[in-house]
């Protein structure tokens, strides 16, 4: 057999993320020259599409960019167009709104865990597999995961695509009893959530660290969740109004998704580890402890081990619902009047993936002029090469089939949504007189 | 013991299904993956043989069921869409995307600036239109919804492997509301909604939460569109709020598609 001058890994359809990608790594003489993401999922070109919409529109149809978080759109969605109308959403809102959001990071925190992650540590092909030998487990997480899903439906009406929000608040206030009525249910998925976190925690985790620079929100209430201002963990600490002063994106032959950077050059995580490593000293003593105990420190920086970092975020988002639906009030009136203002509002919320930006210009009446989105994904496709190319690096020596398969899970660490991070990709017209591009044109 | 062991010899092979995904936002095949009460069922009786999101495993076709989420916006996907119809047996589409040409076919309705758009680099091969699947492939069965309902899935599975019709309705979202017992948003509120001319299955959601049908399920059979729009413009709606409506979800079903340009004609008379 001759000896083969380059190794290839390609993985041309990856599997257990949501949307289409694959993965290519290329070395020469022992030493990985290329390490690459490629996203093909098609653009739907959102931005383009709510140019020319009302300006109450955003929460449903940005929420159809991904079935999987589309709380996450609808509530960034909000917070842009309240911040340029110059509405503050009463407290009660807020609060309802933190709840559903602790929805939605349930079921897709489970959905990560169970059906897209663990299998990988255990060597599964899928949690399909995975079920035939320990049904037990995976009754588990899809307990827990519907524990979220029904939160979601008392409060939005459905999971995927909820139907109760809107621009201001809900259309109506969930009954308390309806609320009330999880609490048994989110009692038994917080302890199932704890011992998911003993449970990742015992899987075998590549010996690998990374130095990152995490950004996430800053958040009032806590731990973060929704909040104005964006801070990284070496000192960046800005209003999410100066966001794009700060943050650029970039486009790449291999991906129909922008790669974005911050301050020009410096690559950053966004997501659960980033939230962690941020803020772990707000988080509730129940997901504290559970985290001293699955051996987390302050801060994760082996991206592997973000499983239990995800582990404990549902820890949290349990405990949170709880204790939101303890307080709960329903606001009265569900909603307030958000008449349209000439003016340019921001919006960041924290998805299940991490920061989600959005921005809206909108006319005086009601128009929407302008949009841009910025989804988690994005922000950390070149944190996922980074990642693909340190970690193959020193193990180009391993059976090729399962490099292939440890080079995929690097991947999956990151819980990448492709779905979300293709779709705000804007389609530009060029005047064909003029030798640079023009200026975008609304395509709705 | 699932209904398919019931009606089907121990020793048969299971049937085969396989999801497939083009432009779309993964929710409807999520959809599956949210019948947590079912799915070790659904596993049972079915083999999963080709799901890229939740599974390494592809298992060569034919393929009993094809599961198909998404719209054709490419060139390669419009080759696509018939490798896998090739390799199906029966083919059901599932979602707004695939029965429609979902949110994303509103770039559809930009005709004036089809031969000027392209991306910007150019890296990107895109169709000008997103069509519905079955533009492309003989379909065998449409599920509705923005998203599919985890019920009415539920129904089209069981159907198929007991080898008889889903019961799906064709009937509009307004019978749903009544049996459901909501108060009526447009008799009693005045709140423009969709429902008399939208398909029944979400259960009668926004009415429920004292909001208009937004029509995410796409037209019912026989929707009398000109009449419900006769009174959206008596409630006080302008030509351009029917042409948002209408052009929204599901712009892409022709009975939608057709009245929303009757408004688009009207609103830009009147500018």
């Amino acid at each position: 057999m001759t000896q083969r001058p380059e190794t290839r890994i390609k993985v041309p359809v990856l599997a257990r993320v949501e949307g289409e990608g694959g993965l290519e790594i290329v070395t020469e003489h022992g030493q990985v020259t290329e390490a690459r993401l490629d996203i093909y999922e098609p653009p739907r070109f959102f931005e383009g599409l709510l140019r020319g919409r009302r300006y109450t529109e955003p929460p449903d149809i940005t929420a159809r960019i991904c079935g999987i978080c589309p709380v996450a759109y609808q509530m960034s969605a909000c917070l842009a167009i309240e911040d340029a109308c110059g509405v503050t959403v009463p407290a009660p809102v807020t609060a309802l709104r933190r709840l559903l959001y602790c929805g939605e990071w349930i079921e897709s925190h489970v959905l990560h865990i169970y059906l897209l992650h663990a299998p990988d540590f255990l060597g599964y092909e899928s949690g399909i597999h995975l079920a035939r030998e320990h049904p037990e487990i995976l009754q588990r997480g899809l307990r827990i995961k519907k524990a979220g899903n029904r939160l979601m439906e008392v409060i939005g009406g459905r999971s995927v695509h909820p139907v109760n929000v809107r621009v201001g608040g809900f259309y109506r206030a969930p009954d308390p009893r309806d609320l009330r009525a999880l609490a048994g249910e989110l009692e038994w998925a917080r302890q199932a959530a704890l011992d998911t976190v003993a449970w990742v925690a015992g899987f075998d985790f590549p010996d690998f660290s990374r130095d990152y620079e995490y950004v996430s929100l800053l958040d009032p209430a806590g731990y973060p969740v929704m909040g104005d201002r964006v801070a990284s963990s070496r000192g960046l600490d800005i209003p999410a109004r100066d966001y794009d002063k700060y943050f650029t994106e970039h486009q790449v032959p291999h991906s129909t998704a922008l790669h974005s950077l911050l301050d020009g050059d410096r690559t950053y995580l966004v997501g659960p580890m980033a939230r962690y490593s941020m803020h772990s000293g707000r988080l509730p003593e129940a997901a504290a402890a559970a985290a001293r105990a699955a051996g987390l420190g302050a801060s994760c920086d082996n991206p592997f081990r973000s499983i239990i970092v995800r582990a404990v975020e549902l820890v949290y988002a349990c405990e949170e619902a709880l204790r939101l639906i303890r307080q709960y009030e329903p606001p009265d009136p569900p909603h307030v009047d958000v008449p349209p203002v000439a003016a340019t509002g921001y919006g960041c919320t924290e998805a299940p993936r991490g920061m989600l930006y959005h921005r809206y210009r909108i006319t005086a009446d009601g128009t929407i002029a302008d949009a841009k989105i910025v989804p988690p994904t994005s922000q950390n496709q070149r944190v996922i090469e980074a990642d693909l190319r340190e970690f193959a690096g020193p193990r180009l020596g391993l059976p090729h089939d399962q490099l292939t398969w440890q080079c995929e899970q690097a991947v999956r660490n990151h819980d990448p949504c492709i779905s979300c991070s293709t779709h705000f990709l804007d389609l530009r017209v060029r005047d064909r007189a003029a030798e640079h591009p023009g200026p975008e044109v609304p395509l709705a | 013991m699932s209904d398919a062991e019931r009606t089907r010899p121990a020793a048969s092979p299971k049937p085969t299904l396989a999801v497939w995904k083009f432009a779309s936002c993964d929710g409807c095949q999520l959809t599956l993956l949210n019948c947590e009460d079912e799915l070790l069922a659904i596993i049972d009786a079915i083999q999963v043989a080709n799901f890229t999101e939740a599974s390494r495993e592809v298992v060569a076709g034919p393929y009993d069921l094809s599961l198909v989420e998404g719209s054709i916006t490419t060139p390669h996907d419009a080759e696509r869409i018939r490798e896998v119809r090739r390799a199906s047996k029966f083919l059901v589409t599932i979602g707004a995307c695939a029965t429609s040409g979902g949110i994303q076919a509103l770039r559809n309705f930009s005709a004036d600036l089809a031969p000027m758009v392209y991306a910007t680099p150019a890296y990107i091969e895109t169709l000008r239109t997103s069509t519905a699947i079955a533009d492309h492939v003989p379909v065998d069965f449409e599920l509705r919804g923005c998203p599919i309902d985890r019920r009415q899935l539920l129904e089209v599975i069981s159907a198929y492997l007991l080898g008889r019709k889903p019961r799906v309705r064709g009937h509009s979202v307004c019978i749903e509301c009544k049996r459901a017992g909501h108060t009526c948003v447009m008799v009693a509120h005045g709140t423009p909604c969709l429902g008399p001319v939208t398909q029944a299955g979400c259960g009668a959601l926004c009415p429920s939460f004292a909001r208009g049908c937004y029509g995410c399920f796409g037209p019912m059979e026989t929707p009398n569109t000109a009449a419900l729009s006769a009174r959206w413009l008596e409630l006080g709606a302008s030509e351009g709020d029917l042409v948002r409506a209408f052009r929204a979800f599901t712009a892409g079903a022709e009975p939608f598609r057709e009245e929303a340009a009757i408004h688009d004609t009207a609103a830009r008379d009147t500018h």
